[in-house]
């Protein structure tokens, strides 16, 4: 029956995506049960009224016929049926909510911090990524906070959302039931870049997520830094608002900057040497650029300096055409 | 029942019938730009109201039907983000503070409501006109604020992004903060005038559905906008005095601003709804030719309705990080708040039982509202379970879902209002036959709109997003296709009521057989109301009132017909 939807196989149904977390099932169970209730109710008020409509719709030479003006049984009956009703939905509701409250014990903890527009994700070894990586055999709590404004966490997938402010710390968990890639989105409304808030979790067969910490928390002594860096602008969120291709978005290209002259909006004209690029990065605010909005969040403390030096090296290699001057 | 017909005596008043167009009527009473803009009538308010959201609802209408055309494709389509930010900002901020809230009390209440006392005008006139001129104020401060780079807040002003954001916050907040006078001043007027106005014989049991929803409506107005108020100037210290309230880089909390909020504007959307409610009793009671089935349980519901309103602002916040018990109690309430409402659609559909069902345009959108309605409401029940909430919150189907509830039902309740009254208000009927299309036309391309977004939204596509992911194209093609049925719905409307104007056929003074005081006078109505003292008696005796040929409309007989 494809309107109601019953989970079709594997993806998902017509009203519900794949339920790919052990809290999901009894989620989906209720939404099922309200959804049968609503159309057997809306069922039986529109088929009143198209009968009626039909039934006694006005005919030459028959006016209406007479019919008591209330009827004190019929209304406590259709007061008290949908209050049993309605009051079963909310119990239901709470009990799953609650079940789902309070992360298991044994649950592995990941940092997650939201900016305009992206989420970083600290691992227990201090390892920063763009991409929640996960272990697939055990319950992940997130503990979640702003930098900015309210962001909100979601992943259909899994069935949970949590809004992540600022000033203040918010959890959430999950057990995945098996391997694979969830999307995630901001579902809180953070501005120019909140449709492109997106993340994804990464869900490792069991001895998979050790090895991928093991390997991404050696980026800088394992690769050449100009590939660490191209992977710290993917995996730090610097991506979200510059790009790579000569394109200016929320913030200038990274395309041919290193070396290039930029105009500040206070007018004054400087080249992008090393330590501009340092300072850009620690305080932001400092100096912006002609045409942009001072929307960047300060790095300062979250980079260290040879990831910092890895950066630069990677937008050097962005040369390019010397196509910024102006 | 057969008690309530004792009062009057049979045969004492013949009632006007006539139109008054060529006549002495309100609408010549005095003339010239002026005699309007100065006016205590609360007709011409009523007008000048009605003239002012409907030219609202084009802005508003115009800005959705441009979001929709950004979101036939993935990526941009027409427009830059922000100005997508920007523009779904001022669709729900026009929308709500400028069209929907005051729209059915202020337009059609104003006009309404004195004339369904049998009185000469509201308690005080000046207040109302205070009230319009207010409203005016207002709307010029939103329009300053598109004009110098518009908000991007979302209508719900959510902090601390409100109160960090280079756009114009400040004259789109004050804007908002002198509508809800307005609302006030309206409110106020409205409970003192059904307190002290009401004509001897008419008891508040034998009062007009109608004005049992505009008295619900105007206890909430008066109690709960003077916290929005607050809130928004609270915001505006914050953005020029940088006094920390919701900004937790001041030490403020921005969760505070949330709970602040939606004290006044989960209140507000009864204040939407429950006139609405009003004009559907009406609407049922006269187009059925039946009395309103369970009269007491309807009234009462609507006042259950505006108390309890009061009391689930939270469910707004169940992911918000409120607690476990906050979320419990406000689920729960928000159950409790369906039941006056399921009451209300029952009562609705059970008054055609064994009727003579006119399936004329008001009857049309009547009949609309119960089907969409019913959707909008029976999804809430998804909202209101913590749980499946979790899940939808900040959703599509969210979206979705107020629109059915707001545009399923305020909006079909106005429309089958505006359609109910437009001959007493103008003296004239408008085409049938285009009014019956329309009605199809705007019930088609609203389901077409809003269902899809409600399969989308459930399988996880977020709201006020300008770029989405690929697989929900065909969701967002849907949806835009049918906004666009949409809009050739209201555009056929717009026409053909212009078109009535001056090409209509006169109306009698009592076209649909309505049995409330406001069809005893001619239409238009003159400049004091009723040149004869009306007769008050039972509000939904309709059947009393029978077609005749030679008027072309309704007359009262001098023997209750039911008794």
């Amino acid at each position: 029956m494809g309107f109601l939807g019953i989970q079709g196989g594997g993806g998902g149904g017509f009203w519900l995506p794949r339920a790919a977390s052990t809290g999901a099932a009894p989620v989906d169970a209720l939404f099922y049960f309200i959804l049968a209730i609503s159309v057997v109710f809306f069922a039986l008020i529109v088929g009143l009224m198209i009968f009626f409509v039909v039934r006694y719709r006005r005919r030459a030479g028959q006016g209406p016929q007479p019919s008591p003006a209330h009827n004190t049984p019929l209304e406590i009956t259709w007061s008290v049926i949908p209050l049993a009703i309605v009051i079963g939905i909310f119990a239901w509701g709470f009990k799953v909510f609650m079940d789902l409250a309070t992360p298991p014990a044994n649950a592995y903890e990941v940092q997650v911090t939201a900016q305009k527009w992206s989420w970083l994700y600290t691992y227990p070894n201090g390892h920063v990524d763009d991409v929640l990586h996960v272990p697939g055999d055990r319950p992940v709590k997130l503990v979640m906070t702003s930098e900015d404004v309210i962001h909100s966490y979601f992943v259909p997938a899994f069935r949970v959302k949590r809004d992540v402010v600022p000033g203040r710390y918010s959890t959430l968990w999950f057990e995945a039931l098996e391997p694979g890639e969830y999307q995630v989105y901001c579902t809180e409304y953070c501005g120019t870049g909140h449709s492109d808030m997106l993340s994804k979790v990464v869900v490792h067969p069991p001895g998979g997520f050790e090895k991928w910490l093991e390997d991404a928390s050696n980026l800088l002594n394992t690769l050449p830094p100009a590939e660490a860096g191209e992977r710290l602008y993917r995996s730090r969120g610097c991506i979200q608002c510059h790009s790579m291709d000569g394109a200016a978005a929320i913030g200038p290209t990274f395309r041919g900057l290193v070396g290039s002259q930029r105009v500040m909006r206070s007018g004054t004209r400087l080249v992008a040497d090393e330590n501009y690029i340092r300072e850009s990065i620690l305080e932001p605010q400092a100096q912006i650029v002609a045409g942009f909005e001072p929307v960047m969040p300060t790095y300062k403390g979250r980079l260290k300096d040879e990831e910092i030096t890895a950066l630069i090296a990677f937008m050097k290699s962005l040369a390019g055409e010397k196509g910024e001057e102006q | 029942m057969t008690a309530q017909h004792a009062t009057q005596p049979a045969g004492a008043v013949s009632v006007p019938m006539e139109n008054a167009l060529g006549g002495e009527n309100y609408l010549n009473h005095g003339r010239g730009l002026w005699s309007w803009l100065t006016t205590l009538d609360h007709k011409r308010i009523g007008i000048m109201y009605l003239v002012s959201i409907l030219a609202a609802f084009l802005l508003g209408g115009v800005f959705a039907l441009l979001l929709r055309t950004e979101l036939l494709t993935p990526q941009q389509t027409i427009m830059k983000p922000d100005t997508y930010n920007q523009m779904f900002t001022l669709h729900g901020a026009v929308m709500i503070f400028l069209f929907i809230i005051p729209g059915i009390p202020a337009a059609l209440g104003n006009f309404v409501l004195p004339l369904m006392l049998g009185a000469k005008d509201v308690a005080f006139p000046r207040l109302n006109l205070a009230s319009y001129y207010l409203w005016v104020t207002g709307a010029l401060f939103a329009l300053v604020s598109i004009i110098t780079g518009a908000v991007d807040t979302g209508w719900t002003f959510y902090t601390p992004y409100s109160t960090t954001t280079s756009t114009s916050v400040i004259s789109m907040v004050f804007g908002a903060f002198i509508l809800g006078f307005s609302s006030i001043f309206t409110g106020l007027n409205f409970v003192v005038t059904i307190h002290k106005m009401r004509p001897p014989g008419m008891t508040w049991f034998r009062m007009p559905l109608f004005l049992w929803g505009l008295y619900g409506t105007a206890i909430i107005q008066i109690l709960a906008t003077p916290v929005l108020g607050i809130t928004l100037l609270l915001i505006i210290a914050e953005r020029l005095l940088g006094v920390g309230i919701f900004d937790p880089a001041l030490g403020g909390d921005p969760v505070l601003f949330q709970h602040f909020f939606w004290f006044y504007s989960h209140p507000a959307v009864y204040i939407m709804i429950l006139p609405a409610m009003g004009v559907i009793s009406e609407l049922m009671a006269t187009f059925s030719r039946k009395r309103i089935f369970g009269y007491a349980a309807i009234a009462g519901s609507s006042i259950a309705i505006a108390v309890i309103s009061f009391l689930v602002w939270g469910h707004h916040m169940f992911v918000s990080g409120q607690s476990n018990l906050a979320g419990m109690i406000f689920s729960f309430l928000t159950f409790l708040v369906a039941i006056p409402s399921a009451i209300k659609v029952f009562n609705w559909t059970a008054t055609m039982y064994k009727g003579s069902v006119w399936l004329a345009t008001p009857m049309l959108y009547a009949l609309s509202f119960l089907f969409l309605f019913g959707i909008g409401g029976l999804t809430g029940l998804f909202l209101g379970a913590l749980a499946t909430d979790v899940h939808l919150h900040d959703t599509y189907f969210v979206v979705a879902h107020f629109h059915y509830v707001m545009f399923g039902g305020t909006v079909m309740g106005f429309l089958g209002g505006l359609h109910y009254w437009w001959p007493k208000m103008s003296g004239r009927m408008y085409s049938e036959r285009w009014g019956r299309i329309a009605a199809l036309l705007i019930f088609v391309g609203f389901n077409v709109t809003f269902f899809a977004q409600f399969v989308m939204g459930s399988q996880g596509m977020p709201r006020r997003y300008y770029n989405y992911l690929p697989e929900f194209t065909p969701y967002h093609v849907i949806s835009t296709v049918g906004s666009y049925l949409l809009g050739l719905g209201f555009l056929i409307v717009l026409v053909y009521l212009i078109h009535s104007l001056v090409k209509g056929q006169p109306a009698p003074a009592n076209p649909w057989g309505g049995a409330t005081l406001e069809w005893q006078t001619s239409s238009p109505p003159p400049h004091d109301n009723f040149s004869r003292e009306p007769v008050v008696d039972d509000p939904y005796d309709v059947e009393r009132w029978r077609w005749d040929e030679a008027l072309g409309g309704y007359r009262r007989q001098e023997q209750p017909a039911s008794a």
